[in-house]
């Protein structure tokens, strides 16, 4: 197998052409035919639609073959191409998806014969090796209940560990979002070809390190699977954190986020944590169009307008943390998250907030997955349970603690714990400080105003 | 981007029950988008309903059956996708299944769609 990804290494630049007319390097379509603008957006419309609709299925599939990440990406492309020029005189098939898969399996067969044939010949020369694919293998890329667990392996390889946080990222909505170098650019603010190079080294890495396509098992699963969990849960807080002013790609990382942790629910239903942060992420959506005001600033939960909040969504997320609490295990980080998030969906105003539950969870939560933004938190939730004496003493003891150093709800949480106190003093010069932290230039300034307000009072 | 996916009867076929095997289909269906991540909601609708209007302040309510309805929605699907076309090439694998028949799709505007923002 050795030889056979040495030889895939050092295979023409020339195979890529084909590839390269449908699919820029950046992965944006285009469509090679001569029609009409009309016929020819409608067509690439419907062609794109299909290619999001399918590719991380066809490349699941692909990667089992061939055990190469980025050749079967090229691969799958390459059935792209075939589709584009087909589908440009005779429409696109009935289903487009088995057409795609059947074009790129047939190419993969042959490249993979080629290579064969190839490695023959090295072994003539003398060289050892061991290979062989079976027919089997190629006739079950067209099993639906393979294919799942193709899309299952794809998604355990692309965030795998032996790849920094940023290049699981890239490459999970480049291989199971569809979506192009530039979008994925563009979504988290870096230049295209800071994403460009990331994706080319991760599948590189990938490579090197013999990465086995597989879905792992046993004691490894467990931070396998957190090491997915995160990755997902990351590309949803970076849409959550966009503004309204951003760039739509931004706003709709939340929407993908969203999709590949349905996607992956389905895929292994027997996972409590992946219901877990299904809920939290339903639920936290819910209260987008709440969450931020007419000039963009961030507006808290218990002054959000729960009216706004997507009822359809808070269901779902509902419906999801059942689905966690029905497996039965004790509850980890997300589905404790997803509880806390449910407390808050219940409450039909801010008043009727359950915080003495939310405060139990919390000590659960800094118990199970310790972290310094956690203990704001808790600090937050046993102040509105049992006063903000007992918050502040859980914030005090946060001052000195170097990771929250530019976190600006630190002293944003201590001025409000010292604020009901009647600290009014240093109550004033926390959110001085909070606003000096943040990044939101809003924000900034209902901080500034808070800390006006308390100034006042304290003359 | 959501989509209102509906399939509308207009009456000139008698309303019968779905086979089984079209209703293994539509399961299976219903299944692969919910795996795929896009469906939101989905549900059958009785063919007559309630009717109500509002004219002058006078709200009027009316039992089904009434001869001027031309087309009644009877089932629906709300999905969430990333484009128009994602939401097309969904609804024609729909139609794939259930055969002859004929139905709506509708964007359900949220507050970011409004004109003019």
């Amino acid at each position: 197998m050795a030889a056979l990804r040495a030889a895939r290494r050092t295979r023409p630049q020339g195979l890529r052409r084909a590839a390269s007319c449908a699919l820029t390097c950046n992965g944006a379509l285009i469509v090679p035919v001569t029609q009409t603008k009309g016929e020819r957006s409608a067509v690439h419309g419907a062609i794109a639609a299909v290619w999001r609709l399918e590719s991380p299925r066809i490349i699941a599939g692909l990667v089992r073959l061939v055990n190469d990440v980025g050749l079967a990406e090229e691969l799958a492309q390459d059935a792209l191409v075939a589709a584009l020029e087909q589908w440009a005189g005779s429409g696109i098939p009935d289903n487009p998806g088995a057409w795609l898969m059947a074009v790129a399996k047939r190419r993969a067969i042959d490249r993979i014969r080629r290579e064969q044939r190839l490695e023959r010949k090295i072994e003539e020369i003398g060289h050892g090796l061991e290979t062989e694919t079976g027919g089997a293998e190629f006739d079950a890329a067209l099993d639906p209940e393979q294919i799942e667990d193709d899309l299952l392996r794809l998604v355990f390889t692309a965030c795998h560990p032996v790849l920094s946080t940023s290049a699981r990222v890239a490459l999970t909505l480049r291989l199971l979002g569809g979506l192009t170098t530039d979008e994925i650019a563009r979504a988290f603010l870096v230049p295209e070809a800071t994403v460009a190079q990331r994706i080319v080294r991760a599948k590189r890495t990938l490579a090197q390190a013999g990465v086995p396509f597989e879905v792992p098992a046993g004691a490894d699963r467990a931070a396998r699977l957190a090491s997915v969990l995160e990755v997902i849960y990351l590309i949803f807080n970076e849409g959550y954190a966009a503004t309204a002013g951003d760039d739509w790609v931004r706003t709709d990382l939340c929407q993908e986020a969203l999709r590949l942790g349905r996607v992956l629910a389905e895929l292994v239903p027997a996972e409590a944590e992946v219901h877990g942060l299904v809920a939290l992420m339903e639920i936290q959506a819910s209260r987008t169009r709440a969450r931020t005001g007419p000039s963009g600033e961030p507006v808290p939960l218990p002054e959000q307008d729960r009216a706004l909040w997507d009822r359809l969504l808070i269901h779902r997320g509902f419906a999801a943390l059942l689905r966690a609490r029905t497996i039965g295990d004790p509850p980890g980080p997300y589905v404790l998250q997803a509880a806390i998030a449910a407390c808050h969906a219940q409450a039909v105003t801010a008043d009727a907030t359950d915080w003495e539950q939310i405060a139990g969870l919390y000590e659960i939560l800094a118990r199970t997955a310790p972290s310094p933004v956690v203990e704001v938190n808790r600090a937050v939730a046993l102040g509105m349970a049992y006063g903000p004496e007992r918050g502040l003493a859980i914030a005090d003891a946060l001052t000195g603690e170097p990771s929250l150093k530019n976190y600006h709800l630190l002293p944003s949480v201590r001025g409000d714990l010292l604020a009901r106190l009647g600290r009014v003093a240093e109550a004033s010069a926390e959110f001085e400080r909070a606003a000096a932290l943040t990044r939101n230039e809003p924000e900034r300034q209902v901080l500034l105003r808070r800390a006006a307000e308390l100034a006042e009072q304290g003359r | 981007m959501r989509f209102l996916m509906m399939t509308t009867e207009d009456g000139s076929t008698p309303a019968t029950p779905p086979s089984e095997r079209l209703q293994a289909e539509m399961g299976a269906f219903i299944a692969e988008m919910s795996k795929a991540g896009v469906l939101l909601a989905t549900g059958g609708l009785e063919p007559q309903g309630i009717h109500i209007a509002s004219k002058d302040g006078k709200v009027t309510v009316t039992d089904g059956p009434y001869s001027e309805a031309k087309e009644a929605v009877v089932g629906f699907a709300l999905i969430e996708v990333r484009t128009r076309e994602e939401a097309i090439e969904l609804s024609k694998r729909f139609w794939q299944i259930v055969g002859d028949g004929q139905g709506v799709i509708k964007q359900v505007f949220g507050p970011e769609d409004q004109p003019g923002q």
